[in-house]
């Protein structure tokens, strides 16, 4: 569903019909940002079952929004959903996209992550942990917390 | 360089952490945090656009000559330089970062080179370092649960003592003007007031829990045996001394995320407040039996929010730093740039306007963590970034017609 909505997305670009206030290339550009992210964190595998976010449909192509705020950087916002409304591995998930988009994405960004909206009880609370870079520089020093993000987050050979 | 291992330092928390894997603690809801709607554009990218509740802002004369770079050095390469702290002759800049270490760096010629490195303290991220006022002690607040407090010989240091006794990390440490009381916060939600006698001893005197989420900054009034703290859970709290005991006689609300920075004025008069919401925050005291008539509860001072600078940051802003010398205003912002404000010399004192004076976009590569004001050489500004580097800055104040 989300490649349709992205080639009806191009169509209408080229078809001048799309309205925005920034010049056609960018827009270009920016969904070729999207997708360069996507790429990135879907591969992430989930803290407790045997598959990635994007099997388990916690991230799509079309939770990625990235826009241009200045010379070659970007705003790169990710609204994920996770598996379950009371899971309280929420968090760690927003700390994994965090710590492997640090690590991977190659062009100058701003990251926020939020969990998509009525997803879950205490989302606001989420929200303000996984976007407080001190909470996350400290979580990621807990041995136990950064252990389990290395395997969340590494490729396998 | 002398350093000692400190005596007894407690092993870095483990465990989870109740807040990346268990059930999230509630923090009181001030507006909902939600993704931003297309609306974020307006917040004006393109320069200028800010508002300032109270007054109006005009654009001034010369603004971009107004802050130019002296100097940018690699402080904590591949690391993040967090803070940074000018010792009270102004000589002498500690700074300190994710790679564990505190460095001291001092002016040679034209440019800054590292005098000491402090690398044995601490087993974690040292977030804060403080001075003390004669200027040879140091205190550095750590990630691990420590404070370390250095003492200076010549260009050496030595820890002589680590204080223990948070939970988890301490995220601020504040050496007061009297010398004898430093200040902690840590994410544990306290903060914890010690005393320091003539032999170097420190004594834990109160441990103080009136914020209900992490304490992210202390900061000890310029004159007045007050302290001040600024929170997580959005509000900033005032703690004095009473009958032997220290209590929370104001709590500020009026920010609407975490605050993040404090900084009173030279004078002690008022108080900035800088925050997530975007927003700068200027509070002014007022004594029982004030001649403005705000209203006083018993013989404690009342604070009041007058004036918002809104508008100008695009992202969180980590410090505000208000300059004892001149009076200006600078913020470190998470959209790496660095802005200056001054107070409009003929608003109303009551309700003062205050004009951004100074603009850097680009100041460094990353976020802005730390601004630190000189205090003895009028117009010179250290900063420091997440890539790592800290950069010197003059500032003069623009021509206006």
């Amino acid at each position: 569903m989300s490649l349709v909505a992205g080639l009806l997305g191009r169509v209408l670009w080229f078809s001048g019909l799309r309205s925005g206030d920034h010049a056609p290339g960018s827009q270009a550009m920016e969904q070729d940002k999207a997708l360069e992210v996507y790429d990135i964190i879907r591969t992430i595998r989930d803290p407790e079952k045997p598959n990635t976010l994007e099997e388990l449909e916690v991230v799509t192509e079309s939770c990625v929004e990235v826009h241009e705020i200045g010379e070659d950087e970007y705003l790169v916002i990710i609204r994920f959903t996770p598996t379950v409304p009371h899971c309280s591995l929420a968090t760690l998930i927003g700390l994994c996209l965090r710590i492997k988009l640090q690590r991977c994405l190659p062009f100058k960004h701003k990251l926020e992550i939020y969990i998509s909206e009525g997803a879950h009880s205490t989302e606001e609370d989420i929200n303000k942990q996984i976007n407080d870079k001190e909470r996350v520089a400290a979580a990621m020093e807990n041995p136990n917390l950064r252990e389990i993000v290395e395997q969340c987050v590494t490729e396998p050979d | 360089m002398l350093r000692h291992a400190p005596k007894g330092v407690t092993r870095p928390p483990g465990g989870l952490g109740v807040e990346w894997g268990g059930p999230v603690s509630r923090a009181p809801s001030v507006g909902p945090r939600r993704a931003p709607q297309a609306g974020w554009r307006e917040l004006g990218l393109a320069g200028g656009g800010g508002a300032v509740e109270g007054g109006c802002s005009r654009p001034t004369v010369g603004m971009k000559d107004s802050l130019s770079l002296l100097a940018r050095i690699p402080a904590h390469p591949d690391s993040r330089c967090w803070f940074l702290a000018w010792d009270p002759s102004g000589t002498l800049l500690a700074s300190c970062g994710g790679d564990r270490s505190v460095r001291i760096w001092g002016k040679e010629g034209d440019g800054w080179v590292c005098k000491s490195v402090l690398g044995e303290g601490h087993q974690r991220t040292i977030r804060k370092v403080s001075w003390s006022p004669c200027g040879s002690y140091l205190a550095s607040a750590s990630f691990d649960a420590t404070t370390c407090i250095w003492k200076k010989s010549q260009d050496e240091f030595e820890c002589v003592t680590t204080l223990e006794g948070h939970e988890n990390e301490v995220k601020s440490v504040s050496w007061a003007p009297s010398g004898s009381l430093l200040a902690t916060g840590s994410r544990d939600k306290s903060v914890w007031v010690w005393e320091v006698d003539e032999e170097d001893e420190y004594e834990c005197v109160s441990v103080l829990n009136a914020h209900t989420q992490d304490v992210k900054h202390v900061v000890w009034h310029p004159n007045q045996e007050l302290l001040a703290s600024a929170s997580y859970d959005d509000t900033v709290k005032l703690y004095r001394e009473e009958e032997d005991d220290w209590v929370c006689c104001a709590t500020l609300e009026g920010h609407e995320s975490t605050v993040w920075s404090l900084a009173f004025d030279q004078s002690g008069e008022r108080l900035a407040s800088c925050s997530d919401d975007k927003t700068v925050r200027i509070w002014h005291q007022y004594k029982p039996g004030n001649e403005q008539g705000v209203v006083c509860s018993g013989a404690d001072p009342s604070w009041k929010c007058i004036c918002t600078l809104s508008g100008f940051h695009t992202r969180t802003i980590y410090d505000v730093a208000w300059c004892r010398l001149t009076g200006a205003l600078a913020t470190a912002c998470g959209d790496d740039a660095i802005r200056i404000f001054e107070e409009e010399p003929l608003s109303n004192p009551q309700q003062p306007t205050f004009a951004l004076t100074a603009h850097m976009p680009r100041a460094h590569s990353q976020d802005v963590n730390c601004v630190a004001w000189n205090p003895k050489e009028p117009g010179l500004l250290a900063s420091c970034s997440d890539d790592g580097e800290m950069a010197f800055w003059k500032y003069q104040r623009p021509e206006v017609c």
